[in-house]
């Protein structure tokens, strides 16, 4: 039995960070969250990162979470400090990613009251939340903080949300912090059915074309080695969601790459052509499916997910299983035969020779595509890579191989610009050894420009490749394609990135031209600190594959005009 | 729409959880046509009866989403279950003069007790069937409804709830344990 101590709010929420082995949190202060920064200046332990905005600090907390697959922690203040963590929030609930959002609240007798800074922020972050609380007793406090870890890490993960008033910071408990928390309404499933598991094993078994397509719940249950083991022993092709990169090695022969709007020709017709899909962890996103009505009309589905709200959501499937990828898998594997599908994989490896959309175009000018596959070449492979939303963030995901598991981050969800840069800080912060390239849009990066100080001030070495093309790419590709080259909004006028960076106090180098470009990438390599390199690419590359709105992933464009 | 559903739903009593599923319900597209919360048997466990719009696969998704609520206990689609619903209403009907007698006389048809009499109406109490509701309500139109206040449905399982009165489409144990 441990001694119980007096202790206030501040002083407990620091205690249940250190129980939770949270070494980093990413905030800004504010007059509500002040007694919780008192208490926290008496644990060394805890580094706290001070952003310029606090939704930096929120994708910062979204990226740390993802590159150790551990829990986050991100904290604001009352009223505009909290509605600004609103954005990183949504992300990390469309996401799926376990992040613990601590922020100030006014003082309980003032609430409701419409004084200074508040908000009823528990009020808007209910449908963004796994979980939320407004703590108005300072003797739930240690419950709810540890629930909050549990809810946000277990089952399908997400973001919870702890709403403390400023008295509650202040005030003194006995109350000890719970050893084991029981929700009654909350039973994470484990593996999932063994009735369900057998049939699809006989799906498997049957198939002539079947194809894996692995999500983030691979990732999320560090269903790795199973989930290679499954491919190999059956050889059975791997296509992935944006979220899947990494789930299995790229540059592995059952790889064909990334499904989707923007996915690879030859996976989307693998998708449109195979005869069954065995799904780990994905939820069949629009961007994912293209029109639902004629997805993989040849294919019987099996649907592995811990969430059963995703099952039947958007496609019906021959075989549901609730359950955890990693759990399931190795409840399937024994049950699969071996298997070699020759002439399956003979069509498919065809269609990826004479369809390589892996490959940039063959341009002497400088395009977009070069600069990734530049810095794939220079890290051989060995970085972590965030890429922020849009054009960047396809080609990112397409130039790369990634063979090592959680080293591609993105906001695909919410699909949020302005993740990358502060999201690569969290990624470096949690991984102090990788390299970690930032690759994101100018108009991206102008969102948290302002985290080039939170970089320049702790000396995160982050690598930030601007892929600068003077325009939001997307909207711009858009514009030209559906609505007949009336372009309006989406065309940048952009200050000199290199000079701003090196007014931060960070290295900016301007690169050009493809010998620039790959001389700016060895040098920003070579580079202990933070690096910034604007890369001057072709204006007007449109990006491809793509499904565009309302067709079927069958009617993928290869490349357009 | 085709139809409404009948769903219970047990949930932990705590602040904040009847805006969580209303909030649910807008998020999802959900039309609510009643919304009912009260104490259950049980302490710090509410029971929600909500009538909503649609039926089917609708209304599975619907029980999946509400599932995923931490505060939700127990959700019972019992649209296709034997069951008593019953709704409390009180109605202000007009009734002036001769009028007055010939209000009495229809709550009394409708098993309605009559709690006040004033000068210009009657305020009949009703505890019945949504429908018998309704069909006093058509009929009170004629005098004038002056006023309407209606809970909402509540409702119970006939006997308990097994195999004999649950439709075969429940959720299997793969949905939840």
């Amino acid at each position: 039995m441990t001694e119980r101590k007096m202790r206030n709010g501040g002083q407990v929420i620091c205690d249940v960070l250190l129980e939770e082995g949270v070494s980093a949190i990413f905030g800004m202060p504010g007059g509500a969250s002040l007694p919780f920064y008192n208490a926290l200046y008496d644990y060394p332990q805890i580094k706290h990162y001070l952003f310029r905005n606090e939704q930096g600090a929120g994708y910062a907390a979204d990226g740390y979470a993802r590159a150790l697959n551990t829990v986050g922690v991100a904290t604001a203040t009352s009223g505009p400090g909290a509605t600004n963590l609103v954005t990183p929030i949504a992300s990390a609930m469309m996401d799926s990613i376990p992040v613990v959002f601590i922020t100030g609240q006014v003082a309980t007798p003032f609430i409701g009251t419409d004084a200074f800074q508040e908000t009823d922020i528990t009020g808007v972050t209910i449908p963004i939340t796994k979980q939320n609380y407004l703590v108005k007793d300072v003797d739930e406090l240690p419950r709810v903080m540890k629930e909050a870890f549990y809810l946000a890490q277990t089952g399908r993960p997400g973001p919870v949300h702890v709403d403390v008033p400023k008295d509650v910071f202040l005030a003194e408990t006995d109350a000890p912090v719970p050893e084991v928390i029981k929700i009654r309404g909350y039973k994470p499933a484990g593996a999932g059915h063994r009735g369900m598991i057998r049939r699809a094993a006989e799906l498997i078994n049957d198939a002539d074309r079947p194809v894996i397509l692995a999500g983030h719940g691979v990732a999320i249950s560090a269903a790795f080695d199973e989930l290679r083991e499954l491919a190999e022993k059956a050889r059975i092709p791997v296509i992935t969601t944006l979220h899947g990169v990494g789930d299995f090695p790229e540059t592995h022969k059952l790889s064909f790459g990334m499904i989707g709007m923007h996915g690879m020709y030859y996976a989307n017709l693998a998708v449109s052509d195979c005869d069954l899909i065995v799904g780990l962890g994905l939820r069949f996103d629009d961007r994912v499916t293209g029109r639902v009505s004629d997805f993989a009309q040849r294919a019987k589905i099996i649907h592995v997910d811990i969430d059963p709200a995703e099952i039947e959501k958007v496609v019906p499937t021959a075989v549901p299983i609730v359950g955890d990828v990693k759990a399931t898998l190795q409840i399937l594997n024994p049950l699969v035969h071996k298997s070699d599908h020759p002439e399956w994989l003979g069509k498919l490896d065809k269609l990826r020779s004479e369809h390589p959309s892996h490959e940039p175009p063959d341009d002497e000018r400088f395009l977009p595509q070069h600069m990734v596959r530049y810095i794939y070449e220079a890290t051989e492979g060995a970085a972590a890579v965030v890429a922020d939303v849009g054009q960047n963030q396809m080609w990112a995901s397409q130039m790369f191989f990634y063979d090592r598991p959680y080293t591609f981050f993105s906001a695909g969800g919410l699909g949020g610009m302005g993740y990358a840069l502060p999201a690569a800080t969290g990624v470096q912060v949690a991984r102090p050894k990788e390299t970690v390239w930032c690759v994101t849009g100018d108009g991206g990066f102008q969102i948290n420009i302002q985290e080039l100080a939170t970089i320049a001030e702790y000396q995160i070495p982050v690598k930030i490749g601007v892929m600068n093309n003077s325009n939001l790419g997307m909207i711009r590709q858009w514009q030209k394609r559906f609505y007949d080259g009336r372009y309006l909004g989406s065309e940048l006028k952009n200050p000199d990135f290199a000079k701003v960076a090196e007014a931060f106090g960070i290295r900016g180098i301007r690169a050009e031209t493809k010998d620039d470009a790959k001389d700016a990438i060895s040098e920003a390599m070579a580079t202990d600190g933070p690096v910034l390199v604007d890369f001057i690419v072709n204006e007007l590359e449109d990006c491809y594959p793509m499904v565009e709105p309302g067709s079927s992933l069958a009617e993928t464009v290869e490349r357009g005009a | 729409m085709n139809g409404q559903s009948t769903l219970v739903a047990l949930v932990a009593d705590s602040p904040g959880v009847l805006t969580k599923v209303a909030t649910l319900f807008r998020r999802r597209g959900f039309n609510i046509a009643s919304l009912n919360v009260g104490h259950s048997e049980e302490p710090g466990v509410s029971r929600m009866t909500i009538v909503i719009e649609g039926t089917g696969a609708e209304i599975k998704h619907c029980e999946k989403q509400l599932y995923k609520l931490v505060e939700v206990l127990k959700v019972l689609d019992l649209t296709e279950v034997d069951r008593v619903d019953k709704e409390l209403a009180l109605i202000k009907v007009a009734a002036r003069g001769a009028d007055r007698a010939e209000v009495v006389g229809l709550a009394q048809a409708f098993d309605g007790e009559v709690v006040d009499v004033s000068k210009d109406a009657v305020v009949v109490q009703l505890t019945a069937s949504p429908y018998t509701i309704e069909r006093f309500l058509r009929l009170a139109g004629d005098f004038g409804v002056l006023e309407l206040s209606r809970t909402g449905v509540v409702t119970m399982v006939r006997g308990t709830l097994d195999k004999s009165n649950v439709p075969a489409r429940r959720p299997s144990s793969n949905h939840r344990e």
